[in-house]
This record gives structure tokens, sequence and C-alpha cells, in this order.
């Protein structure tokens, strides 16, 4: 396969990850932007989970007016611009656009959203602020889509914010979960920039609050405090050889990747395990960090993987290759990993079984489990009376997002269980509102 | 085969379209090109008195993505000396004899026009066009439209021309006037051989936002200027049909004012004229475009069984009518064709808001559905539909009766006080003014798109 080679600097390594959605021109973002027809009720509208006013912005945009585009999409989402850039549009707006109806492209809805923010983010034109001081303070965890986007609609509402964050650099998984080739690092930071430059709230980096007196000093000294966490590290699986090297998790790998780009070694021969959304991009960015054969191996059927098509459509556009009905038993290798031994699948009724006697070996070199995230059980057991359901999901309230200890509210993954940033970031607006409901009453 | 070629008014041409008198036939070199291209014939750029032009000419008008759906433009006629344009203007003659080069002039007083039909005559032109239509610039020196909004002016010029023209004679006419007809009958007693129109509008294409001046922008300031582009074609093609339909007129036409394509120049033939003449579209897109002009032409005779232009001119004549001579018997109601729909509602909030209230949401499908006894056949909806025969307008009425507002009159059956029972709307429903208001509180409406603030409830569907 290798239709990349190994990039071996940063030139290379930006080629090997091209923006699947390049910004637009000013004629492009016309003629696009011309197409909308501007329909009643839009659907894309319905689509978008930050419910976007989207036929009104490409209008603005169609009149010359970006800077009013822009706000109408800040308004609705403060990640307006990864949001344009890193949403699965195929399956929210763009794919609600009753141009689909006709087989006729959809509008370039997020590519456009970029377009209007990008030109706000570069002139740095002040469209937002804090509002009147109310003299209360919150107090955010995790400065991801959930957190800053809370941050900023609590500053609008006149609140003290203080963000603490485990790592060195804000937007949590946007800029160390997300595929390269959706958004760049620059572009994720100059948008958080741009948004703490507006609202004014305090981040604090590699500050993680990890302990129970850390939290109740919070609790003594914020009026509320807002969980925008995330989900943790990789599900282990549990199989003998997992500690081999060269057996990684997905969202550690990725990580590493968004932060060292080239600098990052993949093998030659990958196995990549599972069929989600990470699955799939652990296995295009392995084709594209060089790797010369990239398997994807899933437990069921093809048409059962979780992954949006589109996203399978692109790993298979690099050249991975999918290997279904398949079952990892054991890492082998000795001290580096050699291969992974399998055990086919069947499905009856929809539950898989092992097909006795199946067991077959793939070599590789490197094994990427993408088996999907932990949930930061450990650390939610440190705030009292915080409840979570059966799949160590944060227990809140849909519309305020309050959980179970008043003071705590929480959205994003952590109480979603793990969806997209325009979800995240949706959600923690709504809760920042509730907040503003809970400490207004 | 069908037959492109005209006799215009004893001008031949070996197809109907010529290139109007502007800058696409300011020189030999152009003229040449365009007949090669495959152009039938070309009104060279008006000759006439000395002129300057000022540097930044044209304005377009764009329509979203479209570039110069309008154009306008504040030069002068030819600023090229006079013995060069005849030179040229012979020379062009001597290799496309069967082509039609007609010369447009443009001078002030009687012995000016002699000479200068003369020195045309001597050239070799086909055929001459007086200019009376310039808009601006040669107004003011009392030329052009000037002349053109004063029949009796108009009238005297073209007697002038007729005392020494050999060829046949054209007078354009300016739009800037009420009634077309006047300076159209102006050049019929004038003696003239045929009329051509429209040339341009009086028109600002727009206003420079920044700079607050209009456009095209001379040194910070600008000018009104002659608008034409596909945006004057509607324009143009009443006014044909105005002349063509005068009983007195009676003169051939040259329809002029936004042919863009074969379409556009079937549409002006139908009115009524017998050639057709193209500038904002040759200067768009190039001489190129003959080919699809003359294709096109040629593909629609054979599917009609056209066998000569003239089976086609003014064929459309007889169905433009006064409006109290329409058949108010006559019912069409709008139908949508559920499996073309792409739900983009547009057809509900323009009958909705701009029409009739007769097209409903109903819950579970975006499909809208027509209330068929509120609609009141506007084909508002069926314009706005963006899908090629989703909305078609039906024929409802039986076809049986016919009854126009004429005959009416004349039967003494018109409403004629204020709350007469004959009144158009006075049966047709209309709600309740507050019923309006909140109606569409769950929609999505542009512009108040649902905020996940807790503060807006929750849209519900439909
Ligand atoms: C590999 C991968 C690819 C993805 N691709 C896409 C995509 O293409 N498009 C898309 O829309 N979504 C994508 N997602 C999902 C998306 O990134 C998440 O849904 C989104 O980032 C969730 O936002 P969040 O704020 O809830 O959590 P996170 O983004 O995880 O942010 C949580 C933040 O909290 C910090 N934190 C956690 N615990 C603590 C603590 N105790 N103290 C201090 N700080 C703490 C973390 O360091 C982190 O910065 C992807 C996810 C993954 C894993
Ligand atoms: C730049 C420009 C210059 C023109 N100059 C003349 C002219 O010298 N003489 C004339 O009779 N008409 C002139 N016209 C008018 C055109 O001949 C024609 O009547 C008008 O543009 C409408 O046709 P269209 O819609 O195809 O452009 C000019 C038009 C333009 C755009
Ligand atoms: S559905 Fe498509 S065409 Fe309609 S408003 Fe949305 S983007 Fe525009
Ligand atoms: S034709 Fe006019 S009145 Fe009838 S449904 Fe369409 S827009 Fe409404
Ligand atoms: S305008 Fe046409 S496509 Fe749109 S909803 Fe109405 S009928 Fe359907």
């Amino acid at each position: 396969m290798a239709e990349y080679s190994t990039p071996t600097t940063e030139h290379e390594f930006q080629r090997n990850f091209a923006q699947l959605k390049p910004h637009m021109n000013r004629t492009e973002a016309l003629y696009e932007s011309a197409r909308c027809l501007f329909c009643f009720d839009a659907p894309c509208i319905k689509a978008c989970p930050s419910g976007i006013d989207i036929p009104q912005f490409i209008r603005q945009i169609n009149s010359g007016n970006e800077t009013g585009a822009a706000r109408t999409i800040y308004q609705a989402n403060y990640f307006g611009n990864a949001c344009g850039k890193v949403c699965p549009t195929e399956v929210l707006c763009e794919g609600a656009c009753v141009y689909n109806l006709q087989d006729v492209k959809p509008i370039e809805i997020g590519r456009l959203q970029s377009y209007a923010t990008m030109k706000v983010i570069e002139s740095g034109k002040k469209l937002f602020g804090p509002g009147e001081p109310n003299g209360k303070r919150v107090a955010v965890i995790g400065a991801g889509p959930a957190g800053i986007s809370a941050a900023c609609e609590l500053r609008a509402l006149g609140y003290a914010v203080d963000v603490f964050e485990a790592k060195a650099q804000p937007s949590g998984l946007t800029v160390y979960g997300v595929a390269p080739y959706k958004i760049t690092n620059e572009e994720t930071l100059a948008e958080m920039a741009y948004l703490q430059a507006q609202f004014g709230y305090h981040v604090q980096f590699n500050y993680p609050i990890t302990s129970r007196e850390e939290l109740a000093a919070l609790e003594e000294k914020y009026d509320a405090i807002f969980l925008g966490i995330g989900l943790g590290k990789t599900n282990e699986l549990g199989l003998p050889g997992e500690d081999k090297i060269n057996c990684t998790g997905a969202v550690e790998f990725i990580a590493e990747l968004r932060q060292y780009h080239h600098q990052v070694a993949v093998g030659r021969r990958v196995i990549v395990l599972g069929g989600g959304n990470t699955a799939m991009d652990a296995a295009s960015e392995s084709a594209r960090l060089g790797a010369e054969h990239v398997v994807l191996a899933y437990r069921r059927g093809k048409e059962e993987m979780g992954a949006y098509e589109f996203e399978y459509d692109l790993a298979k556009a690099v050249g991975v290759k999918g290997l279904f009905n398949v079952a990892p038993v054991e890492i082998m290798g000795n001290g580096y990993v050699s291969g992974v031994k399998f055990v086919r699948t069947e499905t009856k009724d929809g539950k898989v079984s092992e097909v006795a006697g199946s067991e077959f070996i793939e070599p590789c070199d490197m094994v990427i489990k993408a088996t999907g995230q932990a949930k930061q059980t450990d650390f939610l057991r440190l705030v009292p009376g915080l409840k979570t359901d059966s799949k160590g999901r944060i227990i809140a309230n849909a519309h305020t997002g309050q959980t179970t200890n008043p003071q705590y509210f929480a959205s994003g993954d952590a109480w979603n269980g793990g969806a997209e940033v325009v979800n995240a970031a949706a959600e923690a607006k709504q809760t920042a509102r509730g907040i503003h409901a809970y400490l207004t009453k | 085969m069908p037959d492109l070629s005209i006799n215009f008014a004893g001008i031949k041409s070996p197809n109907p379209f010529w290139l109007a008198s502007a800058p696409p036939t300011n020189s030999g070199y152009q003229v040449m090109k365009a007949f090669d291209a495959g152009w039938g014939g070309a009104v060279w750029k008006t000759l006439g008195v000395p002129v300057v032009n000022v540097s930044s000419r044209y304005g377009g008008v764009n329509y979203r993505d479209k570039r110069l759906v309008g154009f306008n433009n504040i030069e002068l006629i030819s600023d090229r000396p006079l013995a060069d344009n005849l030179r040229e203007i012979e020379e062009v003659k001597k290799r496309f004899p069967h082509h039609a080069v007609i010369a447009s002039l443009m001078v002030q007083s009687r012995q000016e026009w002699h000479d200068i039909v003369r020195q045309s005559q001597e050239a070799g032109a086909d055929g001459f066009e007086l200019n009376f239509g310039c808009p601006h610039g040669m107004c003011e020196r009392g030329m052009g439209s000037a002349v053109g909004q004063e029949p009796k002016v108009l009238q005297m010029i073209v007697e002038w021309v007729m005392e020494v023209a050999q060829k046949p004679v054209i007078v354009k006419l300016t739009p800037n006037i009420s009634d077309i007809t006047e300076p159209a009958l102006a050049a019929r007693r004038g003696g003239a051989d045929a009329i051509s129109l429209i040339n341009t509008i009086q028109s600002i294409v727009g206003v420079d936002l920044d700079r607050f001046a209009p456009y095209p922008i001379v040194d910070g300031q600008g000018t009104n200027g002659g608008y034409c582009g596909p945006a004057v074609k509607p324009i143009a093609l009443n006014m044909v049909k105005n002349c063509a339909q005068h009983p007195d007129v009676r003169l051939p036409i040259s329809g002029i004012g936004g042919i863009e394509n074969w379409r556009d120049a079937v549409e002006h033939l139908l009115l009524g004229a017998s050639s057709v003449q193209v500038c904002t579209a040759a200067m768009h897109f190039g001489f190129g475009i003959i080919r699809e002009m003359t294709s096109g032409l040629e593909q629609y005779m054979v599917e009609k069984g056209f066998n000569t232009i003239y089976d086609f001119v003014g064929k459309a004549l007889p169905n433009v009518l006064p409006w109290e001579q329409l058949n108010m018997k006559y019912k069409v109601t709008a139908q949508i064709h559920e499996q073309k729909c792409i739900g983009c509602q547009l057809c509900y909030t323009a009958c909705e808001d701009g029409a009739h209230q007769a097209i409903r949401l109903n819950a579970g499908t975006r499909v809208p559905e027509i209330i068929e006894e509120n609609c009141v056949g506007c084909n508002l909806c069926s314009l706005v539909c963006p899908v090629e025969q989703c909305i078609t307008m039906e024929r409802t009425d039986a076809g049986t009766e016919h009854v126009t507002w004429k005959e009416r009159t004349e039967a003494g059956d018109i409403p004629v006080a204020f709350n007469d029972e004959k009144a158009g709307g006075r049966h047709h429903w209309v709600p309740a003014p507050t019923a309006a208001l909140g109606k569409e509180r769950h929609k999505t409406l542009p512009g108040k798109a649902r905020v996940l603030s807790g503060e807006t409830d929750v849209p519900a569907e439909a």
C-alpha cells in the first residue's frame, strides 16, 4: 500500500495530513453561499446540536457581512470555528440539507462557517465581552469544549470564572484527539486565544485537580463548580501481552501525534483494534504516517461498526484494510509486539460468539487499541453525593446540567458518555444558563 | 436546414444576429473577428462629433454569485478619428460583402448629417442607424436621447438624413420616455425604413458604501449612466411589442436589450423583431457566444418546423392583449408533486407571508400542502420552488366559459362601490389578524434559531 511515505519534516507532515476542509477564499464563499436556498424552518438548523442559524449566517456571508455571520455562529456555539472543521457534518447539518433530496451536493456549511469565524479570529474583531460583574464565582474543571464554552457563557452572564486544566493547552480533545487533517493545532489555539481575549476568563494550565482537598477548597471559594473533564484513558482489553512494547491506546497515540507530528513513530505493519470513529482515525493516521500495512480489526461485521460510513471511507481511501468478525485473543511478541492472535467470530441473533478452533495470527509490529475511553470514575468519587449511571456517566439534569450534588454541574463527554465537540459546546452553554438560574434563585 | 438569413428593410444578412453599436464594434479588427466567428452583421460604434471619454466607464449589477445581470456605462460615442472608422468599414465590406455593416451616426446640424451619411455611404455601409438613444454625455449636448425624447426634432433629423440616404435608415430609440410609440411614429413620419430598440436606460447601478459615490466612480464621484444587459430584457420586450402592435408604426424592428442566448433572441423575434442586436453579452463572454445562439435558433426552427425567420416573427403578438381582454373565468390552482419536493418550505413561507395563506404544513412531513379553496392561482409558489416542475399550476375551471373585464363592463357587471358584492377579494377567506401572532413560534425561523438557553421553549414538531 504505502500511499504515503513517512514524513520526516513538518512540511511533509502537513502534506500527508492536508486539511480535509481547507479554508475558503471570498470567491468560493460567495459562490457557495449563493447556493443556499434560505429554507423555511431549515432542516440544517434542526440537525445542528448547537442550533446555529445556518441560513442566516450564510445569507450574511453572501451579502458581505462576515462579521455578522461570525456573530450568528458564536451566539449559538463558542467552538464555531472548530466545529466547522471537525463536526461530522455529513451526518449533521450537511446531511440534513435539502439539496441531498435532489441528489445535489449539499451546501458546504462547515467550510462556510469556518470562513466567517476565521475572519473575526484573524482580525481579532471584538464581538462579545463579559457581562456586568455579578459578584459570583464559578470554577471550571477542564478546558475542553465543554469547559471553555461554559466559561464564555458564564463570563457573558457576569461571573468571575477560573478554569483549571490538567494539560498545557486549552480545547481538550480538539487539540489532543481530533485527527490532524481535520484541524491544525494553530487554528484550534487561535480560536481559544480569541475567546479568552473576548471574555477574559482565567485558565490555570498544568493544574490537574486530583484530590478531595483541592475540591474542598474550590467548593469553599466558588459558588458553583462546572465539570468538563471529558473521558479518561483508553480502556484496557484485559488480554495477555497487552503490556508489550508498541501496544498502545488510540487516544494516547493520537495525543502524541497531535503534539509531535512527524516525530511520532508508527510501525510498518499496524493493527488497529476497534470499529468506532477513533479506530478509523487511528488507522488513517497510521497510514498517513507511512505505515505500509494497516489492518482494522473488528469483532463484528462491517455493517455493525459504530463509525460513520464516511469515516470508514476515509480510512479505506488511504489504503486501510478491514478485517471483520475477528476477536483478539492475545498480543504476541517477545518484548516487542510481533502479531495479534485472533479468533473468528460469528453473529447470531445479535450475539457474537467465537468460532472454536479458528485462531490465527496476524503479524504486525504495532497494535493500537481503539476500544473506547474509560470514565473518570476515580475522580468523580471525590465529589460528595455525585452519582453516575451504570455506564459511569455523570447523572445530571438534561436542561440545567445540575448533578446530584447541587453545587456541581456537568456537560460534555463526562455527561453524555462521549459524543462530539459540538455536543459538548452546546450542552455547556445550556448548563451555564442552568448555573445562572441556580445562583440567581 | 432552416434558412437563418434575413432581409431587414433591404439590409441583407446571413443570420439575424447583429452586434449592437458599442465597444465590440469599435474597430475593423473587432468586426472582422466577429464575422469570422459567425455574427451576421454589425452596427458600427456610433460615428459623429469628436468626443473624449473618462477613465472608469462601466459599472455592474451582480446578483448573488452571478456577475453582470445588469451593466451600465458612461461612455460616449466613438472617440476614434472618423477617417479611420470609414477606412475600416470599407475594408470589412470588401472582405465580407454578404455581411451587414451598418453605420451608426450621431451629429448635430443638417450639414453634418448630410456629410456623414454621404461619407459612410461611400465607405460601403449597407445602411444607417441614427443614434437617438444615448442617455448620458451626448444628450447634454443636444444629441442622443435629447433627440429621441423630442418626436418633432427626431422627425426633422430623419428627414434631413432621408434627403441624401441611398441605403436603408434605421432609427434607434431611447427607452427613456413614457410611450415608446411616439418616437417610433415620428421616425415613420420622417420616412425612416426601420427602427431599433432599446438603447440603454438611464441608471445608477449601485452606490459604494464606503466612498459614498455611485458606480462607476471617477475620482470619487460619478454620474448616471446607461443600463443594459440581461436585466433590461423585460423592458425591451415590452417596448418591442408596443411598436410591433401599433397599427401606424408598421416598420421592421431590430430588437435590442438583454439578449444573451438564442432564447432571448427568439423572444424578441416572437414579439415582432426581425433582427436582433447584442452588446453586453458580447462584452461579457466574447464573440464565441454566437455559436450557441445560431445553433439554438436552428434547433428551435427545426423542432417547430419553421423554414425562415419570417415564419415566426411576431407570432406571439396576437396573444399579447390588454388586461381587460383576458378571460376571467380561467382558473389555475397550485399542485405540489410530492415525489419531487425537497422540503425547503419556501412555497409555504412565500404563500403565507407574501400571498394568500393557501399552503399549510402538516406534522410528520416537510412536504407542504396546498389548501385548494384558498389558492387564487397567483403562481408565486411555483416561481419560488427550487425544483423544476415540482409545483405546477393546473387548470381547474371547466374551460367552457369566457368572460372578460371588457365584456363585464359593457354588460354593467363590474363592481363599482367599495363594498361591492362583486369585488374580487370579497369572498376570499383571510385569517383573523391576531391569528398571525406567534403562529410560527415553534419553527426555527431565520434570525431566531432555537436558543439553547432554557429560556426559549423547546420547539415541538410542526
Ligand atoms: C480520537 C478522537 C477523535 C475525535 N474526533 C472528533 C471529531 O473529528 N469531531 C468531533 O466533533 N469530535 C471528535 N471527538 C470527540 C470530541 O473531541 C469530544 O467529544 C469533545 O472534545 C468533548 O469535550 P469535553 O470538553 O467534554 O472533553 P475533553 O475534550 O476531553 O476535555 C476535557 C478536558 O478536561 C481536562 N481534565 C480532565 N480531568 C481533569 C482534572 N481532574 N483536572 C483538570 N483538568 C482535567 C482534560 O485534560 C481535557 O483538557 C474525538 C474524540 C477522540 C477521542
Ligand atoms: C459601453 C457601451 C457603449 C455603448 N455605446 C453605444 C453607442 O455608441 N451607440 C449606440 O447606439 N448604442 C450604444 N450602446 C447601447 C447598445 O448598443 C445597446 O443598445 C444596449 O447596450 C442594449 O443591448 P444589450 O442589452 O445587448 O447590451 C452602448 C452600450 C454600452 C454598454
Ligand atoms: S438546508 Fe441547505 S439550502 Fe436549506 S437553508 Fe440549510 S444549508 Fe441552506
Ligand atoms: S398559487 Fe399563489 S395562492 Fe396558490 S398556493 Fe401558490 S402562492 Fe398560494
Ligand atoms: S418550494 Fe417546492 S421543494 Fe420547496 S417545499 Fe415547496 S414544493 Fe417542496
